[in-house]
């Protein structure tokens, strides 16, 4: 009897591993947290952040290749191999949604013919915000080309849940500017997001270390995008192995459901039995 | 012939087709070509025309957020 129950708790967590993946445009991922490949300081460290991090999937930019360099160099994508991660290209650096839909239209001949694109159309040299209606614009446009759509947005729920009508089948809100490590600066914002949605809302940009990761995931996010929180940490390939834990912790709490908060004590112990 | 290309004015000879320039050029790799903001698919580098003047980014894969 102790056993056919103790089965069935471990059925029922087996159960629960199952539902815990991450489903992208029809591909399921074990993992949550996805990760950038800029900023490091040389393809060995991305490498090494990069499995460290459990990511499965992993941003690069579309950039012209240097004419005349040495092409004996490693490129990118030996050492991030297609056929081990899902490759997400990015749009980085367009600030229109001409430029934007240039670069994932390169991005797909460059992947043979994969329609996963990260669509970010940016609006301010400063804050890096995006400039929403390029974005929706690019998107509208990228949707009927066929295109599977993870769009970078600000923290806006309208904007969020206008985008996914349109046909994106990610929303990723940004917690703080990008690169900036300031964290989830609007949690509440980010909770009306997840509250509304029907896709995937992850969290991508502003995480500045691993307790943000995981508030982004107790706060009920999908998944979070994140590449200078790792590569700018004195170590990445141990702030990656931070990252994956946090994510996995902020998850396992979130769907644990934490208890409510109270102005004050609750005792731990019991007051009964007491023989003092 | 002089071309455009990756946004700076190139002089290339001898160079008919995509596959000629990716040749000349030693590019390996991933990567992908656009002529005049026209993609030219992978499959079709071999018979795609070089001409003067043609305006063509080739581009690839790098560590970017």
């Amino acid at each position: 009897m102790q056993l056919a129950a103790a089965r069935g708790i471990i059925t029922q967590r087996m159960n629960t591993k199952k539902t815990e993946q991450l489903t992208i445009a029809g591909r399921t991922f074990n993992s949550r947290l996805l990760v950038g490949t800029g900023k490091y300081r040389n393809l060995e460290e991305t490498r090494a952040a990069i499995e460290a991090s459990g990511a499965e999937i992993v941003t690069v930019a579309i950039r012209r290749t240097n004419i005349g360099q040495n092409q004996n160099e490693p490129n990118l994508l030996d050492v991030i191999s297609p056929e081990k991660f899902t490759i997400l290209p990015n749009t980085a650096g367009c600030y229109d949604a001409e430029s934007a839909i240039r670069t994932c239209q390169l991005a797909r001949e460059l992947l043979d013919g994969q329609r996963l694109v990260k669509l970010e159309v940016l609006g301010d040299e400063k804050t890096l915000y995006p400039d929403i209606t390029e974005t929706l614009k690019a998107a509208e446009t990228l949707i009927s080309d066929g295109f599977d759509v993870m769009v970078y947005t600000t923290d806006d729920p309208v904007i969020a849940k206008r985008l996914e009508s349109l046909g994106c089948i990610a929303v990723m809100p940004l917690a703080a500017p990008i690169g900036s490590g300031l964290g989830i600066r609007n949690p509440y914002n980010i909770r009306t997001i997840i509250e509304n949605a029907s896709v995937p809302i992850l969290v991508d940009a502003g995480v500045g270390t691993a307790s943000d990761a995981a508030i982004a995931m107790e706060l009920g996010c999908d998944g979070v995008l994140m590449n200078t929180a790792i590569a700018e940490a004195k170590d990445p390939v141990l702030m990656a192995s931070a990252m994956k834990k946090a994510i996995e912790a902020g998850r396992e709490a979130f769907l644990a459901g934490r208890m409510p908060r109270r102005a004050y004590a609750s005792a731990s112990s019991p007051l009964d039995g007491r023989f003092f | 012939m002089q071309i455009n290309l990756n946004g700076k004015p190139c002089q290339v000879e001898g160079v008919k087709t995509v596959q000629d320039l990716l040749e000349r050029l030693e590019l390996k790799g991933k990567l992908a070509v656009e002529i005049n903001q026209e993609i030219v698919p992978r499959s079709h580098f071999q018979t795609h025309p070089v001409k003067p003047n043609d305006k063509i980014e080739i581009v690839h894969a790098i560590g970017g957020g």
